[in-house]
């Protein structure tokens, strides 16, 4: 008895839930509002024959309770009972169905207008690249990869040298315009996902995918990896902005065809030691840095990881006013007045010879062990030295007082929450599993080892 | 020499005398359908426990110390794969297909019982090296629990060394224990079955666990295949399901392989195994359910055809695990086609259930509230099914919480519902004790209102397109706060869910010793393990002379006989009738 009030009150508390609840389809974005049609669809139905079954379940319940003096009625089968409930089921089936693979009959077939624009997965960091004024995608492979060659570009390919190669998890499209997108995939499986276009698909290594859609409102939305891909498929984050003609097509214009990247001068080491001068002051003659002054060892820190740094304090990622020790390095950072200069300073601190920092940090080797070995270390390296590839700086015989201070940061979001620090953001994700300063000191503590 | 059925065949049973050959190699079908359910039970609770660790990470992040990215991902991993292989499978088939097998359709044992004994041993040994890979440098696999290639075999996936071998090792090891197993299923079955026990007279429970059996020893090879392809690729350098790639700034030394033909393999057993499970619960609460309504299961022989068409239709779905895989998108429609298909059988079971309760006789014991439990969970699963079945709703929803939350209700709570409704069932059985029904009355309850507390919310979750596998969801803008704090309620649901299971285990070992004595034929039944001579069943089952079946398992509430259950094996002349109602007529094969 009880039972079938429990069914009746379920199926009541199902339906409320499901009219009450504020969690539910982000607004759409793409013209893929068909999909939004069919899943409407989908749910009259199986709404309907919820409510329906449940309820004649719990009458059933109620209405044929046990009695002793009184016996069920004795009906193997009944043939045209079933012959009309397969009947009806199957016709319900077909409704649901037929409607969807005409939806499913667009998502195949690629408008012929539509433009193409490449999303490369890795782990677990996104990439995009533009076909250039040819329109035409030059080749790729996976095997050409290399830390000067990040989209593993086939050199002589015509095709490929006006390709606009964009290394940011941000990625723009023009609205109102079909979109075709290219997904490649430089390691592992992965998938894209915008939740307000409502389309995904994996990226197979190896092949490469597709799909398409036509993004019909203005706004930035999340892109998210949405096939497990590693330890950190969960900071696996993009950027999706659907902005008008004007726009998309300045931003197009701002960044710079695979021709111009590979064309860009090798910092001068003998150029960047002059303007190194300033910075001597504080982080040391050699680079040593001083614990003092807070300001780190520089030497063993690889120039693309040097470069961004001093871009990010350059244009405020960091070191802003929340950042107590970071707003120092702010207006050093304006001093290099170009990339050019940036560059060459950083060949500079390359050719320094690596020296390690003094050791402040005390904490538990054992457990530092645990935490850096399975998490920290796929991407820093099992010996701290740090993963080009996934942009993940070098570790090992660094301040450890800064990087108790930075880990700290992003802790807090000092450090990798502004909107434009590339990879600081997975860092902030991360960072959570170490869940207190005592875990911190710890996995610096065992960081002091790897030297 | 003259072919003699094996029914007819002497009794030559060499009944064991030691401790060692009575109850550990024991070759009674019985005492290997106990050890393969206690172990089953045994690693299913070490899974609780992980789904337990990893529902406080998604509901308290940045909380617990002791699970980092790693344990997280390790923990979603091993509970997967141990709940649908090591439980679910397991136990179905393990445990209830040997106790039930024999029994139901009055054989001594089965067909090859040292076969049988064998299985049970490789079953164990797979678990163990199943629980070794916890205590190895790097810890089990967290691939997930589809194991996908490259990035399972690859550095940045935790357990990619010893954690994905043992795992890979442990899964051939259990397909080996499934295969002794699940031939001696098959052959018992088709021969022998005593005396009168026609194909179309065996309970649902025989052919729910018959074909399921069937279609794992189709489906089984290629999970067995792709253990070894990726044992190969990981230890030899081959490249079945490894194109040319990076991992983590490297360049691998591979190439031209794919790892949707994983995919394919691994799906091509997946999609199976869905029904393996199903079908043994699909038959198992069929009996239970007419048992307790006192009534017969209401269309038979559609319900028998029904199992075949969906055991059969289960391998032409496959790919719809896979829409977004990067597959091909045509195969988008054939697979959706077919998986709808399957609604039209699986539906068909779900309307008889029902019926079989309408004017019925409902008594409303622990395992049948576990039974109607089961009706109303897989309505709700069946039906989400056809939103990710139909290839165009899928696209938003796949690889969100609401994939989760659909195969957990059809796949996780269904068929878990279903077991515990049956080890209620036949516990008075199995033991010769009453188990204690208060403590099962809270059990059922607990466990029926906590899981969908659970799940309904998730599926929510799902619209909104939170993702599945994230150990912290970060900064997402289209996230709200809310959905952390209902991931937080979700996750007190499981903990408490988590806990109530352990009523059912003291009630288990506490009826075990102080239950009262059970009739050898508690709830009324019709079918033949009911009415052994022994109860519980000693070795060889029957005593000098098997029994002879006279109809099918369902003769409950013939009109005026006298009790409300006509057993199988009861002879037409010996039913008792009511006075004046004249002479018993088995009307049930009247079609």
């Amino acid at each position: 008895m009880l039972i079938a009030i429990a069914i009746v009150l379920l199926v009541i508390g199902s339906v409320l839930f499901h009219f009450m609840s504020p969690w539910w389809f982000t607004p759409i974005a793409s013209n893929w509002g068909g999909i939004d049609n069919t899943i409407e669809i989908t749910f009259w139905v199986a709404g309907f024959v919820f409510i329906a079954i449940n309820l004649f379940m719990a009458y059933c319940i109620y209405k044929f309770g046990y009695n002793k003096n009184r016996r069920a009625i004795y009906e193997p089968e009944n043939k045209k009972l079933e012959i009309w409930l397969t009947g009806i089921t199957a016709v319900g089936v077909a409704a649901l169905l037929t409607p969807g693979l005409f939806v499913w009959a667009d998502f195949v077939n690629v408008p012929e207008d539509a433009h193409e624009v490449e999303v490369v997965g890795q782990q677990w960091q996104w990439s995009f690249r533009y076909p250039g004024a040819d329109g035409l995608l030059g080749a790729a492979d996976a095997s050409n990869i290399t830390p000067d060659n990040p989209f593993g570009m086939v050199p002589d390919d015509p095709n490929g040298q006006d390709d606009l190669l964009v290394s940011s998890k941000e990625m723009h499209l023009p609205l109102d315009r079909p979109v075709k997108l290219l997904l490649r995939s430089k390691d592992v499986l992965h998938n894209y996902t915008v939740a307000q276009f409502r389309v995904k698909m994996d990226m197979v290594p190896g092949s490469v995918s597709y799909m398409w859609l036509t993004p019909t409102r203005e706004g930035t939305y999340d892109i998210l990896c949405e096939e497990l891909c590693g330890i950190g498929h969960f900071v696996m984050r993009g950027k999706v902005v659907v902005e008008d003609e004007e726009s998309y097509s300045n931003w197009l214009d701002s960044q710079m065809t695979y021709a111009q990247l590979n064309a860009q001068a090798a910092g001068n080491p003998q150029i960047g030691q002059a303007l190194y001068a300033v910075c001597s002051a504080c982080h040391g003659a050699n680079g040593e840095g001083n614990d003092a002054l807070n300001a780190p060892n520089l030497t063993g820190l690889e120039p693309w990881y040097i470069k961004r740094q001093i871009n990010y304090y350059k244009t405020g990622v960091r070191g802003g006013a929340d950042d107590v020790v970071g707003m120092a390095m702010a207006p050093m950072a304006a001093i290099l007045a170009d990339d050019a200069a940036i560059n060459n300073v950083a060949a500079y601190i390359d050719t320094l010879p690596d020296v390690s920092s003094p050791t402040t940090v005390a904490g538990d080797v054992e457990v530092g062990r645990a935490l850096y070995e399975p998490v920290c270390g796929i991407c820093h390296s099992e010996e701290g030295a740090g993963i080009w590839a996934v942009n993940a700086p070098a570790l090992a015989g660094m301040s450890d007082s800064y990087l108790v201070r930075q880990l700290q940061n992003f802790k807090s979001g000092v450090r990798g929450a502004h909107q434009d620090d590339e990879y600081g953001f997975q860092m902030t994700s991360m960072v959570s599993a170490l869940r207190d300063d005592e875990a911190i000191n710890d996995v610096v503590s065992y960081i002091n080892t790897l030297r | 020499m003259t072919y003699i059925p094996i029914a007819d065949q002497p009794n030559e049973l060499h009944d064991p005398h030691t401790f060692i050959s009575k109850y550990v190699w024991s070759q009674d079908h019985k005492v290997i359908a106990i050890q393969y359910g206690s172990t089953a039970i045994f690693v299913g609770l070490i899974a609780l426990v992980l789904s337990a660790l990893m529902r406080l990470q998604l509901g308290y992040p940045d909380t617990f110390s002791f699970i980092d990215p790693a344990d997280y991902y390790q923990f979603v991993t091993m509970h997967g794969m141990i709940m649908v292989i090591y439980l679910l499978t397991a136990l179905f088939l393990g445990g209830f297909g040997n106790y039930l097998i024999p029994l139901q359709i009055g054989a001594r044992d089965m067909v090859f019982p040292y076969l049988n004994m064998l299985s049970y041993w490789f079953y164990l040994l797979s678990v163990i090296i199943l629980l070794a890979s916890f205590f190895v440098p790097g810890g089990p696999t967290g691939a997930g629990w589809t194991l996908y290639p490259p990035q399972a075999i690859l550095r940045g996936t935790p357990g990619a060394d010893m954690g994905i071998m043992l795992m890979l090792a442990s899964l051939a090891v259990f397909v080996v224990a499934f295969t002794m197993g699940g031939l001696n299923y098959v052959t018992t079955v088709l021969q022998a079955r005593t005396n009168g026990m026609t194909l179309m007279r065996m309970p649902l429970s025989v052919w729910g666990i018959f074909v399921a059996t069937i279609l794992g020893l189709f489906a089984f090879p290629a999970l067995f295949v792709s253990a070894i392809m990726m044992t190969f690729d990981k230890l030899l350098g081959t490249s079945f399901f490894m194109p040319a790639i990076q991992s983590l700034g490297e360049t691998l030394n591979t190439a031209g392989g794919s790892p949707v033909l994983f995919q394919h393999l691994f799906w091509f057993f997946g999609h199976p195994e869905v029904y393996i499970v199903a079908l043994p619960a699909f038959g198992l609460v069929s009996d239970v359910l007419s048992c307790h309504a006192r009534k017969n299961i209401f269309g038979y022989r559609l319900m028998v055809w029904a199992i075949i068409i969906i055991g059969a239709l289960s391998f032409i779905v496959w790919a719809h695990h896979m829409y977004v895989s990067g597959m091909n998108p045509y195969f988008g429609f054939f697979f959706a086609f077919t998986t709808l298909i399957i609604a039209v059988p699986t539906a068909i079971k779900v309307y008889n259930w029902v019926l079989t309760l309408w004017e019925g006789n409902i008594r409303l014991t622990v395992p049948m509230l576990f039974a109607i439990g089961f009706i109303f969970t897989f309505i709700h699963g069946g039906l989400t099914g056809i939103f990710l079945g139909n290839v165009t709703v899928d696209l938003p929803l796949s690889d969100t919480y609401f994939v989760v939350a659909h195969f957990h209700m059809v796949m996780g709570v269904s068929p878990v519902l279903v077991l515990y409704a049956a080890l209620y069932h036949w516990y008075p059985k199995i033991t010769g004790k009453m188990f204690n029904v208060t403590l099962g009355k809270i059990h059922f309850w607990a466990t029926f209102l906590g899981t969908y507390a659970i799940y309904l919310p998730m599926h929510y979750l799902g619209f909104l397109g939170v993702p599945r596998r994230y150990y912290a969801m970060g900064n997402t803008d289209f996230i709200p706060d809310s959905a952390q704090a209902l991931n937080a309620n979700i996750t007190q649901a499981a903990i408490f869910v988590g806990i109530m299971q352990l009523v059912f285990i003291f009630n288990v070992i506490w009826s075990l010793k102080y239950g009262k004595k059970s009739d050898p034929n508690p709830w009324d039944a019709t079918s033949l393990e009911w009415q052994t001579p022994d109860n519980p069943p000693v070795h060889g089952n029957w005593g000098e002379k098997l029994p002879v079946v006279y109809r099918w398992a369902y003769e409950y509430s013939v009109p005026g006989a006298k009790d409300d259950f006509v057993p199988q094996s009861i002879a037409p002349e010996d039913v008792e009738m009511l006075e004046g109602e004249g002479k018993y007529v088995d009307r049930s094969e009247e079609h």
